[in-house]
């Protein structure tokens, strides 16, 4: 099979070491064409997987992927690189464990280390009915073949020894769902491992582009945007681009584009925030997630705590961090951890997200002929980025919704077909 | 922090009110069509920019009204809605 570009070795990395020679730039930058036979909208890890797929697995490769900024610049950036696929609905289920399959084996297509750690997820549960939830998430993932079961306070203390389950703290560790699969991945290397294979099949990355208008016609808004109408390609920051194919995978812009194509989503944008502490030695082995605290907290190999929490209640455009954020994180971090106390916060940051209703993502073909949609990630679409790719590239190939995504068209919000997800979804990202 | 000033109340931290989101019109539950009325529950203009939203004080005086916000900078202004 060919490799993707430039092969990372060993032998290499001794090599460059001692000459100090440069290493092979992992991507151009093409001048971009007059047309391409699909325009992604969107440089992130959901653009640039759907183009590598669509040039690996269905031959296309005369596609440009366009992003105002850098590649990566979004949430691919900036989230905490958790995957797993213990969700509660099968739809759901079916769909994130794939994408954990494709994880799996990345390293290997790809051809660049993306250092995925399967070390084990926990989502602890405080009350009864966060308790019941867990019990009927495991039943439904394990009747899909997926690892997950309740375990007692006890396998929580094995599991996670800083934990504090003892029963006189004010959120008591009454169990936890339990996932071994579920763990982290290098985000970064990621995006640039999609990025660089791309390039090599022949996509053109087109960084510092933004996307003004989409042009449309036949439709029943003005422009001819809208409902019945098709696509004709994009106006951009760089002139206008003709293309029969657009994709619009921009996550927490993803309403700004939409409503270019007379498409409006069932979309609010919010940011979510998640900090990093200093390193030390390591000591947390698994992630955990505390849905009813707001918190969640893994450990990098570098031995910084790497923490996150549910989205801002405002929904807004503007990125900034919070007092609020960092007060709530600490308690409710130190709840958990009374240990850590001593430890402090080296940096914090922030993303948006593009929240739907349920927590599920807006996928596929749209009434708009030649528009495709990849958005409504939220807070979880890291974990998605591969599978979303996969599937997003077949119904842009053959335009058929793929069978995996077919839950998730925006028709399911006109037909009253929601696939409801918060149980899951709502802060264990 | 984003300050949001209360008709009743006067000018407030955010976070000691909840956001009820942008405004729609609600078609007449009565005579919309099913999709009409899904229409309404879940799609948004989500614009970034100025937007009239409707809060609720609920710390304060515990009322509903509607400002105008931009989103893209969080700054608000009285609405001519409320
Ligand atoms: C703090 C944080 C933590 C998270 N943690 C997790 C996690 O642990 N696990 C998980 O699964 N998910 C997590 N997420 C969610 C995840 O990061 C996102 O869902 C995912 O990165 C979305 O990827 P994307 O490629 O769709 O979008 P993005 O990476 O956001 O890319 C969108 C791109 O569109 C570009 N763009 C926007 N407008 C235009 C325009 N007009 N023209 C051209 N380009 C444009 C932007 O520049 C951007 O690069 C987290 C998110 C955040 C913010
Ligand atoms: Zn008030």
């Amino acid at each position: 099979m060919a490799r993707h570009g430039y092969k990372y070795s060993a032998g290499k990395l001794i090599r460059h070491g001692l000459t100090r020679g440069d290493w092979p730039r992992m991507w151009r930058r093409p001048e971009a064409r007059s047309s391409y036979d699909v325009v992604i909208i969107g440089g992130g890890l959901h653009g640039l997987a759907t183009a590598y797929y669509l040039a690996h697995n269905h031959g296309m490769t005369n596609i440009a992927v366009v992003d105002k900024g850098y590649l990566g610049g979004g949430g691919s950036g900036r989230n905490t690189a958790i995957v797993r696929s213990n969700y509660l609905t099968p739809e759901g289920v079916a769909f994130y464990d794939r994408s954990l399959d494709l994880y799996n084996s990345m390293a290997q297509d790809l051809n660049l280390n993306v250092m995925f750690s399967r070390r084990g997820h926990l989502t602890l549960a405080h009350t009864d009915s966060a308790l019941r939830t867990m019990h009927w998430r495991a039943e439904v993932n394990k009747l899909q073949g997926i690892d997950s079961s309740v375990i007692d306070p006890q396998e929580v203390k094995k599991q996670a020894p800083s934990l504090d389950v003892s029963a006189d703290t004010r959120y008591p560790i009454l169990g936890a769902l339990f996932h071994p699969p579920g763990g982290i991945v290098r985000h970064d290397a990621v995006v640039w491992g999609y990025a660089r294979a791309a390039d090599h099949l022949g996509v053109h990355m087109l960084q510092e582009t933004e996307v003004l208008d989409i042009l449309c016609e036949g439709g029943e808004g003005p422009d001819g945007k809208g409902a019945g109408g098709r696509v004709t390609g994009v106006r951009t920051s760089r002139g206008d681009i003709s293309a029969p194919a657009v994709v619009n995978c921009t996550a927490g812009w993803a309403s700004l584009i939409s409503n270019m194509a007379g498409v409006p989503l069932p979309i609010t944008t919010h940011p979510l925030q998640a900090a990093v502490t200093e390193p030390c030695k390591v000591f947390l082995p698994t992630v955990v997630v505390s849905g009813s605290l707001h918190v969640y907290v893994s450990q990098t190999d570098r031995g910084e705590l790497v923490f996150g929490a549910s989205v801002d209640p405002v929904g807004t455009y503007r990125v900034n961090g919070t007092l609020e954020f960092t007060e709530e994180l600490a308690g409710h971090v130190l709840e958990l951890m009374p240990g850590i106390s001593k430890m402090r916060l080296l940096r914090q940051w922030s993303g948006l997200c593009d929240m739907t209703p349920d927590y599920s993502p807006v996928m596929g073909t749209t009434q708009v002929d030649g528009y495709f949609v990849d958005v409504g990630w939220g807070t979880y679409g890291f974990k998605a980025g591969p599978v979303a790719g996969e599937t997003m590239a077949e119904t842009i190939a053959t335009g058929r919704d793929a069978d995996l995504i077919a839950p998730f068209t925006i028709s399911r919000f006109t037909e009253g077909d929601l696939v409801g997800e918060k149980g899951a979804a709502a802060v264990g990202h | 922090m984003i300050v949001v000033n209360c008709p009743h109340c006067g000018p407030r931290n955010s976070s000691d009110l909840r956001p009820c989101g942008e405004v729609t019109t609600r078609p007449d539950p009565a005579t919309a069509s099913l999709s009409e009325w899904r229409t309404y529950l879940y799609l948004r203009e989500n614009p970034a920019g100025w937007v009239t939203e409707t809060w609720y004080c609920r710390s304060g005086c515990r009322r509903y009204f509607t400002i105008e916000r931009n989103t893209a900078t969080n700054e608000t202004r009285s609405s001519e809605a409320s």
